[in-house]
């Protein structure tokens, strides 16, 4: 597909919500510069990030959709772009008490949180390898730093250096990949690599194909898919609490949406191998994930190895392709932020009395229901949302996520999604067992770090999480029918009969 | 709006239980009483309704429905329909809803707030699984039922609850997600039949599919039903559970929850997948047997009081599920008499092995002995629910096993016979029962007080039911054949076998 030739004024107003994050980075950094006091950073922060979500509502009715060869604005980008704000700003609320609150200096925090959306922004919106890696290491780049940020503690620095060698190394898996896509095709437009593929007779050959596969494992990496997930307990585990929840969400969210469009605009999915090692890449993860979560003693680890298991759910989904996949993923993706956001947003609260260490074992949760209800509530609701109870986000997104793989009959997959939700109950269970164990009284609260009542905005943004959780898992026609615009959308954009692989469309032109 | 009613006075019932316990301790209980008395009373209502009144001409023999849209994109909607079983169904969880609160009225004292919300919530779920005609929505409240039930067990459980309840909890849930992927694959069958995307169990009966499609769908919902029932080889979550739970929680387990179970066999595994249920339906029945059997001889085995009762649970739905299969008006009959039956007398057993352990904080039988001198009124109540368990003529339970064995053997000779050697074994572990518990000398020395006045009046009412579904079981009759006879396509199925 030919760039549009629109006007650079509309490309500016297509491309504004990112502009805008941008714009607040440097104003941030300015300003943190001149007056070093976390509060006002913070505000700066947030401000700049409600800008740039409210700017998502602009652009649409421009209808201009690629804004340079390298990005493009569809809905389906503004979805992800919106989820991504949505979840940095309830980092940088968690952040601020978590790292001393006013009297520390941790200004340089909040740049380093708008550089990660940013480049997750640009992840979800690029359709050319250029922006692609652009986006990539603007995020990972943050990240170490993010990661390692309290800088004189042991576990945060191991993590971070983890981290940062591993992402080199799938960073560079990954451009190794793009070079041998553009030997053979000599282009790194996604949607330009799909038409030369939707070509009679034309596939990828032995280069290519290598190609696609380095760029596969190297976003892999990204998503702990199962041969390259061992980064990511060490990683979560040392990461302070509400970091952990970024990287959990915006660094694989945005990674995920990234790889699904690829997939659907370069028609990669379209090969068979690929999609046979995706879907054993599947099945690998969700139990990998599920049964090493078992021996967990450690909730950050536990959690972990559950958003590993919860990357394979996504991944039946993201199998599914087509518009019905597209959707699922989105929804499931949006049910992942908001229970992930919010089950570390627990952990952090909880951490605040413990200076040395997040409060992290599972000996920290006992009776937790009986000290301080609320958070216990909030805790459980995350869980069972994990665990695909209904009531919550998870379920329907798991839900949407089997009617997507059933439609494209996966069986395999399925089962094996089945059976994982089946293994991860136990663990789920376990820690919402210990917490609402009532035989651990006077001698444990002595030993467990004097708690710390959470602050007005921490409680405001749980308790919107939890609202979000239990409200669009009750009434979900609230988030469906723009997701099912953008998966058209998106589906759409791709240069080949995907609609073939699902006869949904058929019945929503009908009705 | 009467069906909704149904479910959202109890959700609300509970919400309220549980910021009352905050205000005033110790004023959940009235709530919760006041909650599931005004549910018994709107199922009374709705039982005293001319059935002319109510019945509306789509699908013949429902009393009332309440359908709205619910999540368009896939077709689900928020559709509710009562028929003749799911109100009797529901009557008897508004009843053992009163009597699970009245037999916690001094065991509880701990955090009642929050046992009396998970209480009525587990009944709200219940409730829903018993009016829900929309797959979806029935998957829905198949699966909240047990996130309160595991705080049940969980918090106020006995010594081993931990295990236990985890146990329940993946069972029942493991289990329920093969019933979600085969609801879905019903769905998309039905989806590239007709175009047509619904989880509307009217639309979905009669979908078109190939033999070994049915089949492999049908055992996805058999399985889940199959824990919940619990049928043989899948029974393994129900006797820890049942034991570990508090008193309220094992009436509700063993009076309501494995009633859902054999409820989803009859109202979908059948209606339908009426051909593969058919080809299915001997190694149904033979695990129905098996059931009836091992249940019955490891009843006997059990030292421990309510370890026995929930065995003898066990062997009893084994019972139903062999009716169920049988599927013709007598057994059919019987199967639902059977779960009326149990649910009321078992749970007695429940509430007396409460009593006893609320009193003596033991529920090992070698430990009891001669309670007959010590405390006659529960003693003889013990019996009274004993035999009828055992099942005596001129109690619920011997009408719907009778009706049973007499469906069964128009079906199959061999398995009635063999389910007929489990009436010799229920007298004997429900005689062990009584003198192991009630006779003898007291050697003990146990002084404890007889039952009081709450706990009279809740297990006199029990007997008195008990015996009137025993002498007068004809409206309970009544409600079950309407279903034999319809969809007219599975009757006409199974007409076949019973000619066999």
């Amino acid at each position: 597909m030919n760039p549009l030739p629109s006007a650079p004024y509309s490309n500016l107003m297509a491309l504004s919500p990112l502009i805008l994050l941008a714009g607040s980075a440097v104003v941030v950094m300015l300003a943190a510069a001149f007056y070093r006091h976390p509060r006002p950073v913070m505000m700066l922060t947030l401000a700049g990030l409600a800008l740039s979500f409210a700017s998502l509502f602009l652009p649409r009715g421009i209808g201009s959709r690629q804004a340079t060869a390298l990005l493009v604005l569809d809905t389906y980008a503004l979805f992800f772009i919106g989820l991504i704000f949505a979840a940095t700003f309830v980092v940088a609320m968690l952040c601020y008490r978590y790292f001393g609150g006013s009297e520390s200096r941790h200004e340089a925090l909040y740049i380093l949180l708008l550089l990660a959306a940013l480049g997750g922004g640009t992840l979800v919106a690029s359709s050319h390898f250029v922006s692609f890696l652009l986006g990539l290491e603007l995020l990972s780049i943050s990240l170490f730093a993010l990661i390692a940020y309290p800088r004189f503690t042991e576990r945060p620095l191991e993590a971070g250096i983890k981290y940062l060698i591993l992402a080199g190394f799938s960073s560079g898996l990954l451009l190794f990949g793009m070079a041998l896509v553009y030997a053979q095709l000599g282009t790194m437009q996604f949607a330009k690599i799909g038409t030369m593929l939707a070509g009679p007779h034309q596939a990828l050959e032995l280069y290519g194909m290598a190609g696609l596969a380095l760029i596969v494992a190297g976003v892999a990496f990204k998503l702990a898919l199962v041969p390259f997930h061992m980064w990511t307990p060490d990683v979560y585990e040392g990461a302070p609490a509400p970091i952990t929840a970024l990287v959990a969400t915006v660094s694989k969210g945005a990674m995920l949406a990234l790889l699904l469009r690829y997939f659907l605009m370069a028609g990669a999915h379209q090969s068979q191998s690929i999609a046979f090692a995706l879907s054993l890449v599947a099945v690998m993860t969700i139990l990998a994930g599920n049964l090493l979560a078992l021996l967990q003693d450690n909730i950050k680890r536990i959690l972990a190895y559950s958003s590993i298991a919860q990357l394979g759910y996504l991944l039946v989904g993201f199998l599914a392709f087509g518009a019905m996949g597209a959707e699922a993923v989105a929804y499931y993706l949006a049910a992942y932020f908001v229970t992930m956001l919010g089950a570390f947003g627990v952990v952090t609260v909880l951490s605040e009395g413990a200076p040395k260490q997040d409060s992290d074992l599972l000996a920290d949760y006992a009776g937790l229901f009986w000290r301080r209800p609320w958070l216990a509530g909030v805790f459980t609701a995350m869980l069972l949302s994990l665990a695909g109870i209904p009531l919550t986000m998870g379920f329907i997104g798991k839900f949407y996520v089997l009617a997507a793989a059933i439609s494209a009959s996966l069986w395999l997959p399925v089962i094996v999604l089945v059976i994982g939700s089946a293994i991860s109950l136990y663990y789920y269970l376990r820690i919402i067992a210990a917490m609402y164990a009532s035989d651990s009284n006077t001698d444990h609260d002595k030993k467990i770090s004097p708690a710390v009542p959470a602050s007005l905005a921490e409680s405001i943004t749980l308790a919107a999480l939890t609202g979000l959780l239990i409200g669009l898992g009750i009434y979900p026609s609230l988030l469906i029918p723009p997701l099912e615009a953008m998966a058209a959308q998106v589906a759409e954009l791709a240069q080949y009969p995907i609609l073939a692989y699902v006869p949904w469309n058929a019945n929503d032109s009908k009705s | 709006m009467t069906l909704s009613a149904l479910i959202f006075i109890l959700v609300a019932g509970g919400l309220l239980a549980w910021m009352a316990d905050r205000r005033r301790p110790g004023s959940a209980k009235w709530v919760a009483l006041a909650t599931a008395g005004i549910e018994f009373l709107l199922t009374i209502w709705l039982w005293l309704q001319p059935a002319g009144a109510l019945a509306f001409p789509p699908h013949g023999g429902w009393l009332a429905e309440t359908r709205a849209e619910w999540i368009p994109r896939f077709g689900v909607s928020f559709h509710l329909a009562m028929d003749e079983t799911s109100l009797i169904l529901v009557m008897l969880t508004a009843f053992l809803g009163m009597v699970s609160v009245a037999c916690s009225w001094t065991e509880i004292q701990e955090r009642a707030g929050f046992f009396y919300f998970n209480l009525l919530w587990t009944l709200a779920g219940a409730v829903g699984v018993f009016l829900a005609l929309d797959l979806f929505l029935f998957f829905f409240f198949w699966e909240l039922m047990l996130v309160p039930m595991y705080f049940l067990i969980a918090i106020w459980g006995h010594e081993n609850r931990r295990y236990a309840s985890i146990k329940f909890f993946i069972f029942a849930e493991g289990s329920g997600l093969f019933m979600l992927v085969a609801i879905l694959a019903l769905v998309f069958v039905h989806y590239r039949s007709t175009g047509i995307l619904t989880f509307d169990y009217f639309e979905l009966l009669n979908t078109a599919m190939s033999p070994s499609t049915g089949l492999w769908i049908m055992l996805g919902f058999f399985i889940a039903f199959a824990v919940k029932t619990p049928i043989v080889p899948l029974h393994v979550w129900l006797p820890d559970a049942h034991t570990e739970a508090p008193t309220a929680g094992s009436v509700i387990l063993a009076g309501v929850l494995l009633k859902t179970g054999a409820y989803g066999l009859l109202r979908f595994v059948v209606p339908l997948f009426p051909d593969a249920a058919l080809q299915f339906a001997p190694v149904a029945m033979a695990l129905g047997a098996t059931g009836v059997l091992y249940g019955a001889f490891l009843a006997f085995a059990q030292t421990d009081l309510k370890r026995l009762v929930a065995y003898t649970s066990v062997s009893h739905l084994g019972f139903v599920v062999l009716g169920i299969f049988a599927w013709n008006p007598w057994s059919l009959g019987g199967a639902v008499m059977q779960m009326i039956a149990h649910g009321i007398s078992t749970g007695a057993l429940f509430v007396i092995a409460g009593i006893l352990q609320e009193r003596t904080h033991t529920r090992d039988m070698r430990r009891f002995e001669g309670l007959w001198s010590v405390m006659p009124r529960l003693a003889a109540t013990g019996l009274f629910f004993a035999i009828a368990t055992l099942g005596l003529p001129g109690m619920g339970n011997f009408v719907g096993e009778f009706l049973i064995l007499m469906g069964l053997y128009r079906a199959s000779s061999v398995l009635a016979s063999v389910a007929a050697v489990a009436f010799v074994a229920s007298v004997v572990y429900a005689l062990a029962l009584v003198q192991k518990t009630f006779h003898g000398e007291n050697t003990h020395g146990w002084q404890l007080p007889d039952l009081s006045g709450r706990e009279m009046a809740t297990l006199y009412t029990m007997a008195a039911i008990t015996l009137w579904l025993g002498l007068y079981p004809q409206p309970v009759l009544d409600a079950a054949p309407d279903i034999a006879s319809r969809p007219p396509a599975i009757a006409a199925a199974h007409g076949e076998e019973n000619t066999e």
